[in-house]
């Protein structure tokens, strides 16, 4: 047992290794972390400069700047990147770095195969974003990729499209199975399940999400590519197939994936709020029970994404009522968050504003949800620019901002330094501003009739689509804002303390700020 | 020892070289799939060689590296049980991964194909080809010159039955083998991982024998419509993890000969243990929903 001990203390006194192979071969979750959330960024900025080429385009009718082809591509690739290149990423680096920290272990589960999740990723996102030169384009199909326009006419490149998804879905299983695994084995002694921080809660519930149904994406891509290549009929009704059937099986992953991208966002509004409103989160058993229930709810509500294609009737009505079901838990929820800062005094700090519009923007998409769920309403509002403001509304405003709101949160933590208050102020009001300007008159044209994924529409959608532009562009802008606060912080500033907030809970504010590169080799007591 | 200390292992280059292999993996298959297609030979076949070449040295490797940090009694029983909820997991996968097969199945027997034929609530669908008649299996598919469906199905009582008997036989023998891993009669486990191997490669043999009748003498193929669609994409995948569970079964056959596992540790072993009773019960299922009903 000697040379247990000898390699362990090895390890664990020596700081990370120099140069780029630090990166390469690094089994340290802070640096797996960083490496997700870097990455996400990228993909952020592309996926974004993406969607300016959409705005820019949709300034006004008629075509001007891009072919509707290519317009297509575009929303594509904007849809798909945004989803496994920025999100779930983003939410993947945020649980590498602060999962361990937050449960007193010294590092994830499995640390080699933590590192093999993140490093499939860049080579899944070259792959993808090849097919943009390739003959023929890039997929043009919708992130949603439905068949037959995903089969019979989808271009070459679609091979590369599918082989590009199952390394995607490959690296989410086991970054997933790793989270769980670090959860249920590696908490500190004294960290019962039901004093673990919200955030570990969530995605705990979340990885469950990502391994139950990834690899049900990972089927129908495979029933794609059959159909493609190998002269199945899955998907066409020549051969007694259905292209609804390919709905069914997409929305069976897609429903609980929206899920997934906001279950993480949950967690992190449930940790900020109660340190800036001062005051122990409002129903914490309620929170875990509730995002448990909300992680059912996602499994049995998928065809609230196809009333349109031609359900029978029952299927109509009961996709209906559970989806409205789901408003329950997400009703509780806010609540919640809202009972915690009542009567708090409350600051707002960066990480604060961004939490709180999180609460006021979800909720409206949200609202917006239980629109389109009403079977008989959805009929009209499908397909249209309502349904791009609902999920914009909820994934922008809502992830997205979650995601801003726990970098500022943590990231005196990472770096040592506080970030400049007054630009993370500036940053915030940009994007809000230019967040509502983008996507709030979406809710209009669509009520109007504007359907989605066309380069071209009718001139009384004019005004509103150029405001939506303009506010595009504020967003966009801004975000180069973040990228330079963000590098500030790492370079210097103001030192953190160990607490960085003021009383807030949770081990990672014990340890030391920065954190060092190996948290707890022992693990801590909590009581 | 410094209680429980959790073993962070140090870097590793594996992880970084199977991200290449996985890419070249993928990047080959896609290519050589495209270029079935295209008519023009490319380079595909070769990428995914060499990317499958990298990938069985990877694993070989990291692996190894594994059994080396347990053999060398590095890892807690803390670490067992990460592994432990690791390997449920990654089986929990592979249920959904096959579930999403089933499922289809399932609709497209009791919905879709009958709404093609005029049955039930969304039997409108008729009018796309006027006198299709819905049946399971499906024998005249709406477009028969695009999807001749098949003459004959597979008859579930020969190879099927005989099938089932093996891989049911074989979880039995794996299990045999595995008391006798907890009893420490090593040449026990040799012989029963053996007999369990042997009855592994008995199963791939007549499922190849099953394709092959299949093909030549039923008309049942990729193309013959759904019904071949759903037999081949369920029993394919089915055999292909029937093919990487014997694998992993030789390897703890030859891990056993060169005096690996002990009684009360033998993770590795259970691990393949587990994910052949995964195979066991898929097959089942297929064999009821699949060749029987
Ligand atoms: C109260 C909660 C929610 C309800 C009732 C709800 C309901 C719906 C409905 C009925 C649709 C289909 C609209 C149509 O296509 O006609 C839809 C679309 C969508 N929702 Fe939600 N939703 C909710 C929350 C969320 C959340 C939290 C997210 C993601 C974080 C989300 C993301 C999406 C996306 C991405 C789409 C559009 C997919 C597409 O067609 O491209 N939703 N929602
Ligand atoms: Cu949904």
């Amino acid at each position: 047992m000697t040379t247990l001990k000898h390699s362990v203390e090895a390890e664990h006194h020596h700081g990370p290794a120099k140069g780029l192979s630090r990166w390469f071969y690094t089994t340290n979750h802070k640096d797996i972390g960083s490496m997700y959330l870097w990455f996400s960024f990228a993909m952020f900025l592309t996926g974004g400069c993406m969607a300016l080429m959409i705005r820019a385009e949709l300034f006004q009718p008629g075509l001007q700047l891009i072919q509707p082809d290519f317009f297509n591509q575009m929303t594509t690739m904007h849809g798909l990147i945004m989803v496994f290149g920025a999100v779930m990423p983003a939410f993947v680096g945020l649980a590498n770095w602060m999962i361990p920290m937050m449960i007193g272990a010294p590092d994830m589960a499995l640390p080699r195969m933590n590192n093999w999740s993140f490093w499939i990723l860049p080579f899944a996102f070259a792959m993808m974003l090849s097919t943009l030169f390739m003959a023929g384009g890039a997929p043009n199909f919708g992130w949603t990729f439905y068949a037959p326009l995903s089969t019979t006419y989808a271009p070459p490149s679609v091979t590369f499209f599918i082989f590009a998804v199952h390394m995607m879905g490959i690296s989410s299983i086991m970054g997933a199975i790793n989270i769980i695994a670090t959860i249920l084995n590696l908490r500190a002694p004294g960290m019962t399940m039901m004093k673990l921080p919200l955030f570990v809660w969530t995605w705990l519930i979340t990885a469950f999400l990502l391994i139950a149904v990834m690899p049900v994406l990972a089927g129908v891509v495979t029933m794609m590519l059959m159909d493609i290549h190998f002269g199945t009929s899955f998907f066409n009704a020549a051969g007694g197939g259905d292209p609804v059937l390919f709905q069914h099986v997409f929305w069976f992953f897609g429903h609980p994936e929206v899920y997934i991208m906001i279950l993480p966002a949950f967690g992190i509004v449930s940790e900020i709020i109660p340190t800036f409103a001062r005051k122990r989160l409002f129903g914490y058993a309620s929170m875990v029970y509730a995002t448990a229930s909300i992680a059912f709810l996602s499994f049995i509500v998928w065809a609230h994404h196809m009333f349109t294609v031609g359900m029978p009737l029952v299927g109509e009505v009961f996709f209906m009522f559970s989806t409205m079901l789901i408003a329950v838990p997400t009703g509780v929820k806010v609540f919640n968050w809202v009972a915690t800062m009542f009567r708090g005094s409350m600051t707002f700090e960066t990480p604060m504003l961004f939490a709180l519009a999180f609460v006021v923007l979800f909720t409206i998409g949200g609202f917006s949800g239980l629109m389109l769920a009403i079977a008989p309403a959805d009929f009209q509002y499908h397909d249209t620019y309502f349904v791009v403001a609902h999920f914009h509304y909820v994934l922008v405003p809502g992830a997205v901002f979650s995601i801003m709101a726990g970098a500022y949160y943590w990231l005196p933590k990472w770096t040592g330094n506080m970030y400049s208050e007054a630009l993370g102020k500036w940053h915030f009001w940009l994007s809000f501003v230019g967040v509502n300007i983008t996507f709030f008159p979406m809710h209009f044209i669509g009520l109007a009739g504007m359907p989605r994924r066309i380069p071209d529409y009718a001139l009384q959608f004019a005004d509103f689509n150029a405001i939506a532009s303009v506010g595009a562009f504020i967003f966009g802008f801004s975000q180069l804002l973040f990228l330079y606060i963000v590098i500030r912080c790492i370079r210097g500033g103001d030192k953190a303390t160990d607490e960085v907030w003021e009383d807030p809970e949770g081990l990672e504010w014990t340890v030391a700020s920065p954190a060092p590169y190996h948290t707890f080799s022992e693990p801590p007591l909590v009581k | 020892m410094s209680s429980e200390a959790y073993y962070v292992p140090s870097q590793s280059r594996w992880p970084i070289l199977a991200s290449i292999a996985l890419f070249l993996l993928a990047y080959g298959a896609g290519s050589m799939i495209n270029g079935l297609s295209s008519e023009e030979s490319g380079s595909g076949g070769m990428i995914l060689l060499a990317g499958a070449v990298l990938m069985a040295l990877i694993l070989i490797g990291w692996f190894g590296n594994v059994i080396n940090e347990s053999m060398s009694g590095l890892y807690s029983e803390q670490m067992d049980r990460s592994f432990r909820w690791g390997m449920s997991w990654f089986i929990f996968s592979e249920v959904m991964f096959f579930a999403a097969f089933f499922g289809t199945l399932f609709y497209v027997r009791t919905l879709a194909v009958p709404w093609l034929g005029g049955e039930g609530e969304k039997g409108v669908s008729n009018m796309l080809w006027e006198g299709f008649q819905a049946q399971w299996p499906l024998m005249t598919t709406p477009d028969m010159e695009q999807f001749p469906g098949p003459q004959q199905v597979i008859d579930p009582w020969h190879l099927p039955l005989l099938n089932t008997v093996l891989l049911v036989a074989s979880s039995f023998t794996v299990t045999v083998a595995h008391k006798a891993l907890k009893n420490n009669s090593r040449n026990n486990i040799v012989l029963w991982l053996a007999v369990t191997v042997m009855l592994a490669g008995a199963f791939l043999f007549f499922q190849a024998a099953e394709y092959i009748e299949a093909y030549e003498e039923l008309g049942l193929t990729l193309h013959a419509g759904i019904y071949g669609a759903t037999f081949f994409v369920l029993t394919g995948f089915h055999g292909l993890h029937v093919t990487l569970g014997t694998f992993m079964l030789l390897v703890i056959w030859l891990r056993v000969l060169r005096g690996h596992f002990e009684p009360e540790n033998h993770f590795g072993f259970e691990a393949v243990a587990w994910y052949w009773h995964f195979v066991d019960v898929v097959w089942i299922g297929l064999f009821l929903f699949v060749y029987i009903l």
